[in-house]
């Protein structure tokens, strides 16, 4: 895992084309992409759930959604040191991405304080799990609303005729990818656990008292 | 067919229920009438028209989680919603019940709000008041969701416009374009879509939300 991560970070700088504020969009992009990634993965977790009332979906959802928020907000921080770089803003209403982005997170960030309202129980899990359903279904609906404006500013390097760059930033941006899904399932793994390990020890408390 | 005559019957009930308490309606209506007045102050002299347009939504909807807030009021009081959940009929003939009296409660609050904004801000033309008429109902379908969600809760009163308001940004969207735009039928059509995907979600998930 180290090792994955460490070559990425070595790969990246060793790509520079169009100047130093441009490597961001190794970092960038896969964090993004695996954002997304993470919040669809608590939906899947959510409605598997729902359909099959298996209690332990709730904590993996849940922890997905949480390793997905924290990516988000990664996405846009890096988001906004690039625009800083190329625009000179932090942030433009312009880019439907953005705004897009921007919804999700709000939203996402939304289902933390559902889920600290209400007490511990299947009512709970429940009523997370029809929320972050919600929200990959917002996804779409969002984009086409936001798609209603013409994107101008947000670069686009994956157009329909394929990636727009060279194959050694297309190797290094693979390689990024693979790295920071890599580290987000580490994380997801790590998270989850610790989370099982505090409810375990909290039934343990319950049972012994 | 009881389907339907549960529906109709819930539907009835919330609406005896509120016309006789008086307080929902009568405070949405004076609502929406104030923040329209507090938004003619709020504009600076010679702000666009669009602005307008932009600031109706935002009365509609806080308008809407106003009345949104109130909607499961009268089921939590007595343990109502829990024997409605008891009862042999589908669940979501309960959410589909709530939905359709709040959305009379907001068309009526809005056929009020919008000659009123047409009499203070700008004009309204047929494409506007469609797009205001679609996004009532995934105001309404989403919102009688939402606040049952939060109603699971604690500080319920906190919950639902932190719920709602990520929700509503594509029906803002929607509303505003239908009622600006040149374009306005593509907006129309989002808000179509928006209803038909989050109105079918909450139809079908409602009753994972009040049943343990």
């Amino acid at each position: 895992m180290g090792l994955g991560l460490a070559l990425a970070f070595f790969v990246a700088p060793e790509e520079a084309v169009e100047g130093v504020r441009q490597r961001i969009f190794y970092i960038h992009v896969p964090i993004a992409l695996t954002a997304y990634f993470c919040f669809g993965l608590g939906a899947w977790k959510a409605l598997l759930l729902l359909w099959r009332g298996d209690e332990r979906y709730d904590l993996e959802s849940y922890v997905a959604i949480h390793q997905g928020t924290i990516f988000g907000l990664l996405t846009l921080a890096t988001g906004a040191i690039w625009a800083r770089t190329s625009w000179g803003v932090w942030w433009s209403w312009d880019s439907d991405q953005l705004v897009l982005f921007l919804t999700l997170f709000l939203f996402y960030c939304a289902y933390f304080m559902l889920r600290f309202s209400i007490d511990e129980g299947p009512r709970r899990a429940r009523s997370s799990a029809v929320y972050a359903l919600f929200g990959v279904a917002l996804i779409p609906v969002s984009f086409f609303a936001i798609r209603l404006a013409e994107d101008l500013v947000h670069p686009t390097a994956f157009t329909r005729e394929g990636p727009q760059m060279t194959a050694s930033m297309f190797t290094a941006f693979c390689v990024m990818w693979a790295a920071v899904t890599l580290l987000a399932y580490v994380l997801y793994r790590v998270e989850l656990a610790g989370k099982r390990l505090d409810r375990d020890l909290r039934e343990l408390r319950e049972a012994l008292r | 067919m009881t389907y339907l005559a549960d529906v109709a019957a819930l539907t009835r009930k919330d609406l005896r229920v509120a016309l006789r308490a008086r307080d929902t309606l009568p405070a949405m209506l004076l609502f929406v009438l104030s923040t329209l007045v507090v938004f003619h102050f709020a504009s600076p002299d010679g702000s666009a028209d669009a602005a307008a347009y932009g600031l109706l939504w935002v009365a509609i909807v806080f308008t809407a989680l106003l009345g949104l807030a109130r909607a499961w009021v009268p089921e939590q009081e007595h343990g109502v919603l829990d024997a409605l959940v008891l009862t042999p009929g589908d669940r979501s003939a309960i959410w589909l019940g709530k939905t359709l009296a709040t959305l009379v409660f907001l068309v009526v609050a809005q056929a009020v709000a919008l000659p009123a904004f047409v009499l203070f801000f700008a004009p309204l033309d047929l494409t506007a008041l469609a797009g205001v008429l679609l996004a009532d109902l995934g105001i309404c379908a989403v919102g009688s969701l939402l606040a049952a969600m939060a109603a699971a809760g604690r500080s319920r009163e906190l919950m639902l416009p932190l719920l709602f308001l990520p929700l509503s940004i594509p029906l803002v969207v929607g509303g505003v374009g239908a009622a600006i735009s040149a374009d306005a039928e593509r907006y129309l059509v989002l808000l179509a879509l928006y209803d038909a995907v989050f109105a079918v979600l909450s139809w079908a998930s409602f009753e994972y939300v009040v049943t343990e």
